[in-house]
């Protein structure tokens, strides 16, 4: 059984051959994706510390700018 | 109607969904893993080759269906002159893209053990590699452009040219005498294709479909946090 499941007939190169490239390319991608998101979002926090008092809090009466400080801590 | 996908009132949602969707995808992507490499039968012509079907064909299923979203979108967005559709295009554009290769990649490894060789110039083959290029040329509009509106009508023009192709993949093993073999899963007719392979089949489908959601929102959010930034900087 467990070798059937291992050499799976001769054809365990091919099969785990593209199991493996499609994982790799997944895992792949979500880096580079999730890379981008910190890195946007810590341009984001760097900004917003840039801001003066005044224009802070009328950047944060928008809902959207509270929750992307608050993601971007959590992250 | 499209003031309820506003941005500023979905980012809530868009960026929290995220964590939970990695947390289905990667429960679905262990049962269908297990199904696809270990519970499904082999086949009587192909024997264990056949498992290279479960990552082949949902890749290239997903691929055309967000070739298919990326064209529709587009088009919504010149009609309804909303921002939005293209911010959505953009983020799909990405998986869709990477679905596309490995449905060459596993197709070519596949093709290996069943047809002899890792590739000919077969009508489904080349047009998936069409498509593939035209993936390729969407994502390179969005990087060399500066400018939106010319970016909105380039890559709209490059998603209608393209959209001609996903007709020809779909029916290209019925017009032409080709290597790939038809289509086993019929939506109108009845399935060649037996259950103990069909399930397996879906639940990998479920989880490519859970992967392409979780990088949509993951770049949607990016997008989202870049038109912000632009906005710090006007302020």
């Amino acid at each position: 059984m467990i070798n059937e499941i291992y050499f799976m007939n001769g054809y365990a190169g091919y099969v785990l051959s593209a199991f493996s490239f499609t994982l790799l390319s997944f895992l792949g991608l979500y880096l580079v994706v999730k890379v981008q998101l910190v890195r946007e979002q810590n341009k984001f926090v760097a900004k917003f510390g840039t801001l003066d008092s005044e224009k802070a809090k009328s950047a944060k009466q928008q809902r959207i700018n509270k929750e992307i400080l608050a993601n971007a801590t959590n992250n | 109607m499209f003031k309820l996908l506003e941005p500023n009132k979905i980012y809530k949602i868009t960026s929290r969904a995220p964590r939970y969707i990695l947390f289905l995808f990667i429960v679905v992507l262990s049962v269908g893993l297990v199904e696809a490499l270990i519970l499904s039968p082999a086949d009587y012509k192909q024997s264990d080759a056949v498992r290279i079907m479960y990552v082949h064909v949902p890749a290239a299923w997903i691929s055309l269906g967000i070739f298919s979203s990326l064209t529709l979108l587009s088009i919504c967005g010149f009609i309804f002159k909303n921002k939005n559709f293209f911010l959505i295009s953009k983020s799909l554009a990405p998986s869709g893209f990477v679905f596309n290769v490995i449905a060459l990649v596993t197709g070519s490894i596949w093709g290996k053990p069943t047809w002899g060789t890792w590739w000919a110039w077969d009508a489904r083959i080349t047009s998936m590699l069409i498509m593939a290029i035209f993936y390729l040329m969407y994502l390179i509009v969005w990087r060399i452009y500066d400018k939106e509106e010319k970016v909105f009508k380039i890559s709209t023009f490059i998603t209608v040219i393209g959209i001609i192709n996903i007709p020809i993949i779909k029916y290209s093993v019925d017009w032409w005498n080709t290597l790939h073999q038809p289509a086993s899963i019929n939506i109108l007719s009845k399935s060649s294709i037996h259950s103990s392979m069909l399930y397996p089949l879906l639940i990998m489908t479920a989880a490519f479909a859970l992967f392409s959601l979780l990088i949509f929102l993951m770049k949607y959010n990016t997008e989202l946090i870049k038109i912000k930034n632009r906005g710090l900087d006007r302020l």
